[in-house]
């Protein structure tokens, strides 16, 4: 009853949730491990820990291989756009100037004396700025990430393999959430507090973010539920909240992982979103209230772009590298994804191959 | 039957949770937004005690019991009576949405549906060339997929807005020439040209979701047996790629679209800032600012509605384009 209610921002978590009739189940293919993938040299582990979490069962060496992702260019380029971003709001923050600190001899200039990237109407310093509210809108998302990621196993997996009742109800309140439109939901309960702290905006994104995530990770978990060896925990006497620990919850790992990173951008872009309305935290500097400050202090018709276009291009940037890193997880998931474009790949070379040789050697007849 | 039955109780459930967690937000939450509501609209002239009971039937403070309050207000609900707006000051909050609505739903209607075609034949056409250099536009998609879209209409009222000058930058007509829009030529090329910039705003944001939605799923598809098949049978590549390919690995899509389409009304309130477009998101914007609980709260359950509305007509239309969803309830 779920398939066709995923959110319409992500045609990716609905093709994974509506396309089980004609893609590979993604349980299927993490469950049962992946083809071995000979074109492309296997990452050393680090990377996996990092991305996918170390498999709690111990399973053999090659399983593990399996579920590695390989080094593909998008996860290379993802992580290290996302790896710089994230050095910079921790690093960046000690070195520069107070972020709210005003200079009134520099108002709204571009960089110059002092001021890498030029200040604001207030003399504000858009670098320190800049790095700050790295800093602010990093924790924001991570925050909500977790929040959702919490919320969604619960409503998605627990619900999932408990079914029956449990189920009906779990799956009742994520659809209920599923249709309430998210940005005006939070709008209206940031409005009603007139001080607002970095966590409340956190709590409040985080209400609204998980319920994608759930749908996908029930549908992945009910599929997981009549495997033989989960049959075979329960027939053992193994508790439901062990056997989701041990069982289900490793095997669904690189999802989860997905579904964390969407939560991320899905936090710092509707952070931004209800900073700009003037609904964001007031007691932190984040990209969002930058751009919010841009607007009141008329950074557009004064034509200063330096106020305005360093934050939001920091936000695509670190939304483009998660995207990434997620597209590389989706590959795993998904292995017709990477498989068949690279098997076109290796048939049409294949085919220019012969077609060269087929010319040389009429060249050489000749 | 059991499947639309279900569906229905569904849509029924909702809409009930909808409009009671529009009853119990500002009532539950810190603060006293009627007494704020009502001391605003003290300052603009005498409160009648209709006005003033309108107010505490929609944001409480009344002393009447929970229960009683919430029987009256569904009273209302069911009357179309949403309260009295404060910063439109006497209009009532169902006439301000009623002139706000058609400008939300032209404008990001249309753009949702040129951003789903756009992305559609290209998605197929990258799937359909997979493995070529096509495959290196996808990564690119993530990028416009992750810019905050206010951000880009910022940028685009900033380059071809305001340096190149291509297209009016805010409103949703030249408020300096006419009073409304008239059903005159000029008046209507007029209101188009003030829809560029924010259409394609929405279309540059949604239209790389699409893409990659619709290229992975070819990719999925035309690894599928009855695809060698229709190629081992000699077929036409054309014919296969349109017929076999592109209606089925399209399917997922239509469900994604049905959904954006549902969020139309709600999905680009900050743009609407940007642009300050008369529509439903400034008047939602317009709302928070004045501290205007009653038309925010109107704002909110139309938002409600509306997503319930739309999803509840393309389910029904979803259940013909793909019989399966009717069988797997």
């Amino acid at each position: 009853m779920a398939e066709h209610e995923t959110t319409g921002e992500d045609v990716r978590e609905a093709h994974l949730v509506t396309g089980a009739a004609t893609t590979v189940e993604a349980a299927d293919v993490v469950a049962d491990g992946l083809p071995p993938d000979l074109d492309e040299a296997v990452g050393d582990g680090s990377l996996a820990a990092a991305v996918t979490g170390e498999p709690a069962a111990g399973p053999p060496r090659a399983r593990r291989r399996d579920l590695m992702p390989s080094w593909s260019p998008k996860l290379v380029v993802g992580l290290v756009i996302t790896g710089l971003i994230v050095l910079f709001a921790i690093v960046v923050p000690f070195f520069t100037l107070d972020p709210n600190s005003t200079d009134y001899d520099g108002l709204l200039k571009p960089g110059e004396q002092g001021h890498l990237l030029g200040t604001s109407a207030i003399g504000n310093d858009i670098w320190a700025q800049l790095a700050h509210g790295a800093r602010g809108s990093l924790l924001i998302g991570v925050t909500v990430g977790v929040i959702a990621l919490l919320l969604s196993v619960v409503f998605g997996i627990f619900a999932g393999y408990l079914g029956g009742w449990t189920d009906e109800t779990l799956s009742l309140i994520t659809n209920i959430m599923l249709v309430i439109p998210a940005l005006p939901l939070t709008i209206v309960l940031a409005a009603y507090s007139s001080s607002r702290s970095m966590w409340l905006v956190a709590g409040v994104l985080g209400l609204t973010a998980w319920t994608g995530s759930a749908i996908v990770l029930r549908t992945q978990a009910r599929s997981l539920r009549m495997r033989d060896y989960v049959l075979a925990a329960r027939v053992a006497g193994e508790k439901s909240r062990r056997i989701i620990a041990v069982e289900i919850l490793p095997n669904l790992l690189p999802l989860v992982a997905a579904q964390f990173l969407f939560g991320v951008i899905f936090a710092i872009l509707g952070e931004a979103g209800l900073s700009y309305l003037g609904l964001g935290p007031t007691d932190a500097v984040t990209w969002g209230t930058m751009l919010y400050q841009a607007q009141q202090g008329s950074a557009l018709t004064l034509g200063a772009w330096w106020w305005f276009v360093p934050p939001g291009l920091l936000i695509a940037l670190l939304g483009c590298g998660l995207s990434l890193v997620n597209f590389a997880i989706d590959e795993i998931i998904n292995p017709k994804l990477r498989n068949v474009p690279q098997a076109t790949r290796r048939v049409r070379k294949a085919r220019e191959r012969e077609e060269r040789a087929a010319a040389t050697t009429e060249e050489a007849g000749a | 039957m059991k499947y639309d039955g279900r569906r229905v109780a569904f849509y029924a459930i909702t809409l009930w949770a909808a409009v009671s967690l529009n009853f119990l937000i500002p009532r539950m939450l810190p603060g006293d937004p009627a007494q704020i509501l009502l001391g605003k609209l003290a300052r603009n002239g005498d409160v009648t005690p209709a006005v003033e009971k309108n107010v505490e039937l929609i944001l409480g403070g009344s002393d009447e019991p929970l229960w009683n309050q919430y029987w009256a207000y569904l009273d209302n609900i069911v009357h179309g009576d949403l309260g009295i707006s404060v910063s439109k000051y006497p209009e009532p909050v169902w006439d301000l949405i009623k002139d706000a609505l058609p400008w939300t739903l032209c404008l990001v209607g249309a753009a949702t549906i040129i951003a789903f075609a756009i992305g559609i034949v290209g998605g197929a056409w990258i799937g359909w060339k997979r493995g070529s250099a096509w495959d290196h536009v996808i990564p690119f998609t993530a990028l416009l997929q992750s810019v905050p879209y206010f951000w880009l209409a910022i940028l685009l009222v900033y380059f071809l807005g305001m340096k190149l000058g291509l297209a009016p930058i805010s409103w949703g007509w030249d408020v300096q020439t006419y009073d409304h829009p008239e059903w005159t030529w000029a008046s209507v090329v007029d209101v188009f040209q003030h829809a560029v910039l924010p259409a394609l705003t929405i279309v540059l944001s949604a239209v790389g979701g699409w893409l990659v939605g619709m290229r992975n799923m070819m990719v999925s598809t035309l690894a599928e047996d009855y695809i060698v098949t229709a190629e081992a049978k000699g077929l036409r590549p054309r014919r296969v790629l349109w017929v076999y390919a592109v209606r089925n690995a399209a399917l997922p899509s239509f469900a994604g679209f049905a959904v954006a389409l549902a969020f139309v009304v709600s999905g680009s309130l900050v743009m609407e800032q940007v642009f300050s477009y008369p529509g439903i998101g400034k008047l939602m914007i317009t709302a928070v600012s004045n501290a205007d609980y009653a038309l925010m709260q109107g704002v909110f359950l139309l938002t409600t509605v509306a997503v319930l509305v739309v999803n509840f007509l393309m389910d029904l239309i979803y259940g013909y384009i793909d019989p399966r969803t009717r069988h797997h309830g």
